[in-house]
């Protein structure tokens, strides 16, 4: 069956490896992700004043396109994406004189928006629709012995009404893993930010934030984190570097997309080149598991 | 120095503007102090979440609007999901963002960022903090 | 001898902690007269009654100690179990080793050892116990109720309505008390005298009630059940029957005096009537204002009256009225402020109490109800609330919160807010209490709504500048000093017990606390009665309080009275003073001590007698008697001897 796919701009460069193992195991469980064409950038971060329709455009855009293809839905894997283009719909789509303004923003398009496409992540379809239990049925290699963290940072779960589960307790990507024959851990830091964006302006910032969630992960008995976005994988995994200069007594550990773990236990194998794309080595843990 | 109150400073033209671009109303807030407990970045702060909210709420807008905070705040939105009177506070930080972007007033500018970050940082990271911080 | 049961109480952990009961049940098992003893984790629980009644059988018991806690909180409990058993419940004594013993005691062993002590006294007391019976007293079915504020009338109406008759008596002229004052009542904004003045005609249509406005209590003697009241009334020199209301009399009256109603903010005349809607509706003349109580007599007035009822010849009345019980209900004065001088009270024609206040907001005050300032009549644009003035500060004024002021001062500030649109009030506090009943919502929906400032924090001072009074405060949230220059500035002053409440309380015997306020005989189960048989307690004359508070009060003691009248009779504790006629020389100085005028003199005897019916069982006249004569049923001489005994020989 095939999915209406948006990518990203990251994932086309610094998270090709989420992308990649997403399509392997996508393919395994019977789906196809295929991707949407002509998309742009989603505008990354969501613009929250109240007047702001010009910074709405990008993710509008978007939607407008694949209304023009005819998709009545979109599925996304970066949590960035999701979000941005989750509010920027409804913030559009709540009266109709923003939308009708956003039209005549983009006069020069063929069409007039009206709404009508959805946007789900990965991670619902697969607990929704595909369900857990199907997926545990399809594992060849069990994580176990893996003591793994979910990560979900903010975006799957704020603002509230687009959390893709309970706010302050969720449990899908712990569930996923667990699936997978892995043991979740639930840490305490697992819904704090990472520090997003500031990794450029304050990047002080975000090495603290990588430090204290990561130090939490540990102390909560996890070998290794999973996320599902690509700026909280930048700031968790590839500021590690900066974290070790900064606290000597820092100590590494491996962040991963929980597509690369899925691609592991169903049987897709461990690319080298994702490993590349990695600061922490991931490969250490999973030879030791006896997973590649 | 005293702050000199006056009705004319309480919901002042920029207050209203703060609280037209975030939709939200400052007097709902009761500083609780949630929003600053929760809030990931507030070591880093120079006022609370909470005291943007106090010092809306008494017209204190020069102090907010030149505050370290507004920039420091990473849009996580721990403090609106958590604020028991439904004070969705990231969208003050954005509208406070966004009063001073607009006057050409940013932190971020593109050409300062560190070559070697420059090659590593994601499109997403890039891209992100242009929009939150560059005016 | 008595054949006696000992059972001592664990109380959880609260006697068991400290006193090693295990031990002294060993001690005390052979102790003379103990014929069965036993411990138990709660004697009070069911199973500890029963194993109580149960022993009383097997081993044929004939007293009991129940060494446990304070008499005041299980003594009829046991005493009930021993009814059951038939015997007698003056058979029982209860030895207090908790209050008395293992919550004041931390070291085990000594703890121990004084509850031992305390034990064996009790048990040589319970040996020379007498049975005895209750003794029975006729009931005078009708209530005196002191204050016509909302708590007075409430309370009189209550028990009214259920059929018995009232008394009620007001020292003012009319009844009301400060509710008939304000203007809107928070959190619900009614019209507060729109609210009042039903009562207050139900009051004085109600057959059951009798009405003594403009009077005082004199004295007040008897016992619970039959009490004898003098109440005295102050004349109104105007004959209510023939006072038409007309205000003729106002008119040319010479005097000017602050009205009492208005807080001042106005004047009212040597001859006048408190407020439009008083009750009794009657003018009257206040004494110490008016001329014509004067040598060179000014009988404007009198001359002006068309139907003639103005009197200057009234004399105050006294009455003497029997009643079984009384509520007291004589209400709050708002803390006097001439000792704020911080806050500039007194001095400043614009700085203003909460009473005051009221008074402008509400439709019948001196301003219509239209939001103007007394100096010079200008529309108040910047209004500085001070919460707290001169509550919660233990060091300066009043230690404790008055519970009101949060509520009413918001309830200003809204009010405020309706009648000046353009205007700011700000609210100085520390906290907001907001307790009640809708009242938190009622804070919030103010605040987000009507853009009320909140400024976290106490004002250091307030002095004029121009036509401005500047506050000086403090935002304790931003750290911010802040400065407001105000047009107006209104004082939450706290709330004190009514003037003179001390002399009616010496007159009534009743306690006060270090505040002044009425004592309840338990804070928590025992909230609306006084420690004293037949006196009840209704409104803020018991501590501070809002309308609903004191409403619920009144009712309750209203119900507590009800209690009580529903019985024929009422019976009295049977221990009570006797006199051994052959020792009583009959000098008479027990008949000068008994404070409940029990004792008499029988002159052809020449002994002193008891009216056991007024006897309280205080001792105060076993103790003075020089002969002896006088003992108390079972607190005899030879009981206290023995009981002294135990720990002499300890
Ligand atoms: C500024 C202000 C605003 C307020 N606003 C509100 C509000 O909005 N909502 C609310 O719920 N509450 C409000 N309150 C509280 C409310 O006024 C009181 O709870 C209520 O009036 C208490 O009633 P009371 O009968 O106990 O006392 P009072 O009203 O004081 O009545 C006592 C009566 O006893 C009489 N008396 C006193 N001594 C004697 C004596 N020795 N012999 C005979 N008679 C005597 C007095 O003359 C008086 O008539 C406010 C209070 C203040 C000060
Ligand atoms: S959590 Fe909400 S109410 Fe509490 S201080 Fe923050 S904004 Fe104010
Ligand atoms: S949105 Fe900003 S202010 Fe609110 S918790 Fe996150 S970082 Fe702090």
């Amino acid at each position: 069956m095939k999915l209406p796919y948006y990518p990203g701009c990251t994932l086309k460069a610094n998270a090709a490896n989420f992308e990649e193992a997403a399509m392997r195991v996508m393919k395994d469980l019977g789906y196809e992700l295929q991707e949407m064409k002509d998309w742009v950038c989603c505008g990354t971060v969501f613009s929250m004043t109240n007047d702001d329709l010009m910074l709405q455009l990008a993710s509008i855009r978007n939607l407008l396109r694949a209304e023009e293809q005819n998709l009545n839905e979109l599925v996304v894997l970066c949590s960035m994406c999701y979000n941005t283009l989750q509010r920027a719909k409804k913030f559009i789509t709540e009266d109709e004189e923003s939308l009708d303004k956003v039209n005549d923003l983009m006069y020069k398009e063929n069409i007039r928006y009206k709404g009508s496409v959805d946007v789900t992540h990965l991670l619902t379809v697969l607990k929704d629709r595909i369900t857990f239990d199907r997926i545990k049925e399809k594992v060849e290699k069990p994580l176990s012995l893996l003591k793994i963290g979910g990560y979900y940072g903010c975006l799957l779960l704020r603002p509230k009404e687009f959390a893709i589960d309970d706010f302050e307790d969720p449990t899908i990507i712990e569930d996923l893993l667990s699936s997978l024959g892995a043991e979740s851990i639930v840490f305490p830091y697992r819904l704090e930010c990472c520090g997003a964006y500031q990794t450029i302006t304050k990047k002080d910032v975000t090495i603290k934030r990588t430090y204290e969630i990561i130090n939490s992960a540990r102390k909560s008995g996890c070998e290794a984190i999973v996320t599902s976005c690509p700026l909280c994988a930048f700031n968790l995994d590839q500021r590690q570097k900066e974290t070790a200069e900064e606290f000597i007594e820092f100590e590494q550990m491996p962040v991963f997309y929980f597509t690369e773990l899925m691609s592991v236990a169903l049987g897709g194998g461990w690319d080298k080149s994702w490993s590349k794309l990695h600061y922490a080595d991931p490969e250490p843990i999973l030879k030791e598991k006896g997973l590649i | 120095m005293s702050y000199k109150m006056t009705r004319d400073i309480i919901k002042n033209s920029l207050v209203q503007k703060i609280e037209e671009l975030s939709g939200q109303n400052v007097f709902d807030c009761y500083q609780c102090g949630n929003c600053s407990s929760g809030c990931p970045v507030v070591d880093y702060m120079d006022i609370m979440p909470n005291q943007v909210l106090r010092l809306a709420q008494l017209g204190a807008t020069e102090d907010i609007l030149n505050s370290e905070t507004i920039w420091i705040c990473s849009a996580c939105l721990q403090c609106s999901t958590r604020c028991p009177k439904g004070v969705e506070v990231a969208k003050v930080m954005e509208a406070l963002r966004s009063i001073n972007l607009r006057k050409r007033i940013g932190t971020l500018d593109p050409k300062k960022i560190e070559i070697e970050d420059l090659q590593n940082l994601p499109p997403i990271a890039l891209v992100g903090a242009f929009r939150k911080l560059t005016g | 001898m008595k054949r006696i049961g000992v059972f001592i109480c664990h109380c959880g952990i609260n006697i068991k902690g400290t006193v090693d009961v295990e031990k002294i049940t060993e001690e005390i098992a052979d102790y003379p007269g103990v014929a069965y003893i036993e411990n138990y984790i709660f004697m009070c629980s069911e199973p500890g009654q029963k194993l109580i009644r149960d022993v009383i059988i097997e081993h044929k018991l004939d007293g009991v100690v129940v060494a446990a806690c304070s008499p005041t909180l299980h003594e009829t409990t046991f005493q009930d179990a021993l009814e059951e058993m038939n015997i007698n419940r003056h058979q029982l004594e209860v030895a207090n080793i908790r209050e008395q013993c293992s919550w004041v005691h931390t070291d085990i062993e000594e703890s121990t050892r004084k509850a031992n002590l305390i034990i064996k006294t009790a048990i040589e007391k319970l040996k020379l116990n007498e049975s005895l019976t209750p003794i029975f007293a006729p009931l005078t079915k009708r209530t005196l109720v002191i204050g016509g504020g909302i708590a007075g009338i409430q309370a009189a109406l209550d028990i009214a309505d259920g059929g018995y008759e009232v008394l009620l008596v007001e020292r003012n002229p009319s009844i009301g008390g400060h509710m008939i004052q304000l203007s809107e009542t928070f959190p619900t904004l009614d019209c507060s005298q729109c609210i009042m003045t039903p009562k207050m005609v139900a009051i004085n249509k109600h057959k059951n009630i009798k009405l003594y406005a403009n009077s005082e209590i004199e004295s007040i003697e008897g016992f619970f059940g039959n009490f004898k009241v003098r109440i005295k009334r102050k004349p109104l020199y105007v004959d209510p029957d023939k006072c038409t209301l007309c205000d003729d009399c106002t008119a040319v009256c010479p005097v000017v005096v602050p009205s009492e109603y208005d807080e001042g903010l106005t004047w009212r005349k040597a001859i006048y009537i408190p407020f439009p809607q008083s009750i009794p509706a009657t003018f009257t003349i206040d004494t110490e204002n008016c001329l014509g109580f004067n040598p060179i007599a000014c009988t404007k007035c009198q001359d002006a009256c068309e139907p003639d009822a103005i009197n200057y010849d009234m004399k105050p009345e006294t009455f003497e009225e029997e009643i079984g019980a009384v509520i007291v209900a004589t209400g709050f004065d708002l803390n006097p402020v001439e000792n704020m001088a911080e806050y500039g009270y007194g001095k400043y024609p614009d700085v203003l109490n909460g009473l005051q206040f009221e008074r402008i907001l509400s439709a019948t005050g001196p301003t219509g109800g239209e939001m103007f300032r007394p100096s010079d009549g200008k529309v108040p644009k910047e209004v500085v609330f001070i919460q707290c003035s001169g509550s919660r500060d233990p060091e300066r004024h009043l230690p404790y919160c008055s519970r009101i002021c949060c509520m009413y001062t918001l309830k200003h500030a809204k009010l405020y807010k309706h009648k000046v649109h353009d205007g700011q009030p700000y609210i100085f506090y520390i906290d907001i209490r907001s307790g009640g009943k809708r009242y938190e919502e009622f804070v919030q929906q103010a605040v987000s709504e009507d853009g009320i400032v909140y400024i976290r924090g106490k004002v250091s001072r307030v002095y004029r500048e121009g036509e401005k009074m500047i506050v000086h405060g403090m935002d304790t949230l931003t750290g911010k000093k802040i400065e407001i220059e105000a047009d107006m500035v209104v004082l939450a002053m706290g709330i004190i017990p009514s003037a003179d409440t001390d002399k009616l309380v010496n007159i009534l015997r009743l306690n006060t606390d270090e505040n002044g306020f009425l004592v309840e005989a338990h804070p928590k189960l025992r909230p609306v009665e006084s420690i004293q048989s037949g006196f009840y307690l209704a409104g803020t004359a018991q501590g501070p309080k809002d309308i609903p508070d004191a409403v619920s009060q009144a009712s309750g003691a209203a119900a507590k009275v009800l209690a009580l009248m529903s019985n024929d009779e009422i019976s009295h504790s049977p221990i009570v003073a006797i006199v051994n006629e052959d020792l009583c020389s009959g000098c008479g100085i027990c008949v000068d001590t008994c404070p409940y005028g029990a004792r008499e003199l029988d002159i052809i005897e020449k002994i002193a007698t008891v009216n056991d019916v007024l006897c309280e069982g205080c001792g105060a006249c076993i103790s003075v008697c020089p002969a002896s004569a006088a003992q108390q049923k079972n607190l005899t001489d030879e009981q206290i001897f023995n009981m002294i005994r135990i720990y002499t020989n300890a």
